[in-house]
């Protein structure tokens, strides 16, 4: 019996619903003591003093420690795996609290407190004097000549500046071309509005061992980078993750363990406290950056794509988090799309004296392919062709080789996800209809695809692991390393683990909670990589697992063990009907057989070097409102390949979620900044995430084409969901108003300023 | 700061507690009461994850001070269940419908259905879509897009909802407090 395909409820949606489950501040620890982070007021100086002693005097202050007392090493804060070379290491640009100050909310010095009212009060005593340097916020001031250094390994601000072609002479096919296309396009710094902000904790109760708990994505990464951060050996680190509400990328990154890690390490083990609140979250956590780009496509007449040539700067802001590995790897991943062209991809990743940015849902893929699909839609209008037939021409086909990687694409669904969404949306009827508007109230269509790779590697390691152990009462727990953060991941990995061993699925416990003293080995949520690269984990965890209870079996029952199997979780005999054993029974002779057996645990670790692309592609209808300037979306569609579903209802979810996120961008969401660096709107009734009346109904359609490099069928899913919605509405409202918008958010204030210039 | 002495009804259950005058009923809950499933997700009103029932009505913890339900009946989501454990209609319905992720948001949206079904139980089969999101209007979701949340309510919409009026005020200690000022 199979339980992939099917869509049982959520494991924990029980918990969720019933107040049962436990985030990290839901696990309160007697003698707490709470931090808060003192935070500079300016976006770029140097501290020229600190008095703490007003703070020191408060009642109720117990600790004050400043860039003067914690280690002079600087570590990385990127949700990467280690890498054995060193030059492919993340950036170690960071100290735990820093005197350089270089972006509003930078942190200089921590107070220690019994509450956090007492600790927010320290905070305030806190007497910093500053030298103010000018604040760089944009790529002009960052990278103009003689600009003040950021930092000082980065000589013009500039983090790094990688040029990658594949495929063909870019410059050569630009000069062949039939036709080029160019344009200049802009994408904003947004956030990622987990509703859980960043929370960390930690103590000690024993001499040597540090144990955080966290609100993280990366717990086994957050244990290396504490271990460096400290200059502790990384064993000496335990991180546990509770229930997680909600990271998209922004947990995949390092924020306040090693902090929190310090404080109970200088104060004798006392469990210390650190949660961010809203405002902090927005200045101080990470943020999608924002990018800047020029393209060319160059394509022949008859619509064929032969060269792309995309130029970006990449801002980082303030510290390189995950730095350039969000330019170059949104570089890696869209070649997969349109495989038969070539592709240059100039990317420059710069410093400013802005929030940092760090990963966020599509990691650069959103900003590429805001871009690359910008230029597409120039290209059908310059042919006068149909955008969908124009894209229907040039994309991947099941067969064709990535000129990124010269990895054959085994599964390439996008030529069917872009039929069918054109057939749900009614797109050539709609398109028709609604040409050469000119009312107040204007409708269009727009469309948008893209690719994505599963996984990361060669640029991290892929590795994943998985353990299932028999309980005496026939009930099967799985531990993975893979972490579940609210996507699902608990529920499709048991899934994945039922139909492996033919056990049901209410026989099954996850262990929810990754602990690195004793989940698996797992590199983290992130990349969308945890069903593909676990599940081959759990299958051979399964093997091992369903052999050691076949020997057993055979042992105890003289049946030869290749004459039983595991059914509907029972061991049965070669008719299949026949129960030998059922798991239960079996089970307690392991633990309790006087002479025989042993309790039954099987494990295993998998390294995956492939990264099967996926597709999606949006349908939007749109309707534009001309004198005010609005774009409501009154349609919407995602149309995914990401081959076998494991479980359709969850999957929705997720790419209901995706769209919401994408459409926030696309028409509300940046993060607005004041001229000297201040963040003008850091709390979510300025910052404009879509709320429920903000959203049309949400619909999705899946085409399961099937990779035969997973055991499952299966692919990538979680994050390709948020990439298309912004560049099918943006080409949309090109089809209702004739106008297009080189830039996100289209905001009234945008569009506004595309209109007039229109004469609109 | 002196405490003052509050009286509640939480989740069935007459609770005495003392609290600082300045604390919110979010912090009293969570941090006096135990009520984890009482979330905070800004502090300021934004979100609504810590939206809990007051007298049948939704309000956010965050922004409500402590004092100012004294007397009052208070839901959480730990009051939602059946007795025994078994979850209502509104909880079934989120779990089915697929409407939970992460599952930070959950609380505040299930109380917020709660009372909307129960507010308007006369005229459950007239309830449209578009009423349904209006009143979900206070409560940010990042995980679902909404979706499956307003499924859920149709899908208990098509059920029994949990009986109003079964809360009963409970004895007042400070009358002055209560003249809901608020709304």
């Amino acid at each position: 019996m199979t339980t992939i395909g099917i869509s049982p409820n959520r494991l924990d949606a029980a918990a969720k619903v019933s107040g049962k489950a436990r985030y990290t501040e839901d696990l309160p620890m007697a003698g707490l003591r709470h931090a808060v982070i003192v935070r500079s007021p300016i976006a770029h100086g140097l501290v020229k003093s600190i008095d703490i002693r007003p703070a020191l005097d408060f009642p109720g202050v117990e600790a004050v420690f400043t860039y003067e007392d914690v280690p002079e090493a600087l570590y990385p804060t990127a949700g990467h795996p280690y890498n054995l070379l060193a030059e492919r290491r993340d950036v170690a640009d960071r100290r735990l609290l820093t005197s350089h100050v270089r972006h509003f909310g930078d942190e200089v010095a921590v107070v220690v407190a019994r509450d956090v009212l007492t600790a927010a009060k320290g905070a305030r005593l806190v007497k910093a004097e500053y030298e103010e340097m000018p604040a760089l916020l944009d790529r002009e001031s960052a990278l103009a000549p003689g600009a003040a250094l950021i930092h000082e390994h980065a000589p013009g601000n500039v983090l790094r500046h990688t040029v990658s072609e594949h495929g063909g002479s870019v410059d050569e096919l630009l000069k062949k071309a039939d036709l080029v296309v160019e344009g200049r396009y802009k994408t904003p710094m947004v956030q990622h509005c987990h509703m859980e902000t960043a929370v960390s904790y930690a103590y000690m109760d024993d001499e040597d061992h540090i144990v955080v708990v966290s609100s993280t994505q990366i717990p086994q990464i957050a244990r290396r980078v504490v271990g460096q951060a400290l200059g502790l050996p990384w064993s000496r680190i335990r991180v546990i993750k509770p229930y997680l509400g909600g990271g998209f990328g922004n947990k995949q990154d390092v924020l306040l363990e090693p902090m929190v890690a310090f404080l109970t390490w200088k104060l004798g083990g006392v469990p210390v406290q650190i949660a961010l609140t809203r405002e902090e979250c927005f200045t101080s956590t990470r943020t999608r950056h924002q990018f800047d780009g020029e393209a060319k496509l160059a394509l022949t007449r008859d619509g064929v794509f032969t060269a792309f040539d995309l130029k970006v700067w990449s801002r980082t802001g303030a510290y390189a988090s995950h730095g350039h590995s969000i330019a170059a790897a949104a570089g890696s991943k869209s070649p997969y799309l349109y495989p038969r062209a070539a592709l240059r991809y100039d990317a420059v990743t710069y410093y400013a004296n802005v929030p940092s940015a760090g990963a966020m849902r599509g990691y650069g893929q959103p900003q590429v392919t805001f871009i690359m699909d910008c230029l597409v839609e120039e290209a059908a209008q310059a042919l006068a062709m149909d955008p969908l037939e124009l894209r229907l021409k040039n994309v991947a086909r099941s067969g064709d080789v990535s000129p990124y990687n010269n990895q054959t694409i085994y599964a390439a669904g996008i030529y069917e996800a872009l039929t069918r969404g054109s057939e749900l949306i009614d797109w050539r009827r709609k398109r028709e209809f609604y040409k050469n508007q000119t009312g107040p109230i204007r409708r269009g269509l727009g469309v948008a695809c893209c690719s994505y790779g599963s996984n990361t590697y060669p640029a991290a390691v892929e590795l994943a692991g998985a353990r299932l152990i028999l309980n005496q009462d026939g009930r099967v727990t799985l531990a993975v390393g893979a972490t579940e953060i609210g996507q699902g991941a608990d529920t499709a990995m048991a899934q994945l683990a039922s139909h492996a061993l033919d056990v049901p699925l209410e026989s099954f416990h996850v262990v929810t909670n990754q602990d690195t003293d004793h989940t698996p080995f797992d590199t983290g949520a992130y990349a969308s990589r945890q069903c593909y690269t676990s599940s081959s984990a759990i299958a051979a965890a399964a093997r091992e697992f369903a052999g050691k209870i076949l020997d057993l079996a055979a042992l105890l029952s003289g049946v030869p063990r290749d004459a039983m199997r595991l059914k509907d979780g029972n061991i049965v005999g070669s008719d299949g009907e026949h129960v030998v054993f059922t798991l239960a029974e079996l089970a307690l002779q392991s633990y309790y057989h006087l002479d025989h057996g042993a309790p039954i645990v099987a494990e295993a670790a998998h390294k995956t070097r492939l990264n099967p692309p996926v597709y999606c592609c949006t349908f939007v209808e749109v309707e534009v409102d001309m004198p005010l300037c609005r774009v409501a979306v009154k349609e919407a569609w995602n149309i995914h390949d990401s081959g076998r579903i494991i479980n359709p209802k969850l999957a929705s979810g997720q790419v209901h979620g995706g769209m919401g996120m994408g459409l926030g961008w696309a028409l509300y969401e940046e993060m607005l900044l004041d001229e000297k660096g201040r963040v003008l709107n850091d709390n979510l009734l300025d910052y404009k995430m879509p709320a429920i009346m903000d959203l049309p109904d949400l619909d999705c359609a899946f085409v399961e084409i099937i990779d035969p490099t997973n055991p499952y069928g299966i692919r990538a899913l979680g994050e390709p969901p948020l990439v298309t919605p912004a560049p099918a509405v943006r080409n949309a409202v090109w089809h209702a108003t004739g106008v297009k918008v080189d830039e996100i958010p289209i905001t009234p204030k945008t569009l506004f300023r595309y209109l007039e210039k229109a004469g609109l | 700061m002196t405490m003052v002495d509050l009286k509640l009804h939480v989740n069935g259950k007459d609770v005495e507690t003392a609290a600082d005058p300045r604390e919110s009923l979010l912090e009293v809950l969570r941090g006096r009461l135990g009520l984890m499933g009482v979330k905070e997700g800004c502090g300021v009103g934004e979100c609504g994850a810590c939206n809990v029932l007051v007298d049948g009505l939704p309000v956010d913890s965050c922004l409500t001070l402590a004092v100012w339900a004294d007397g009052k009946c208070v839901r959480t989501i730990e009051g939602e269940a059946r007795p025994g454990g078994e979850l209502s209609p509104t909880q079934r319905a989120y779990v089915e419908a697929g409407a939970v992720q992460c599952g930070f948001c959950t609380p505040g949206l299930v109380m917020t259905t709660s009372a909307f079904l129960e507010r308007n139980q006369h005229r459950l089969n007239e309830i449209t879509r578009e009423e349904i999101k209006r009143a979900h209007a206070g409560h940010l979701c990042r995980c679902t897009g909404y979706e499956m949340i307003v499924e859920a309510v149709e899908q208990a919409l098509g059920r029994e909802v949990k009986g109003a009026g079964e809360c009963r005020p409970a004895p007042s200690l400070a009358e002055k407090h209560l003249t809901n000022e608020r709304r």
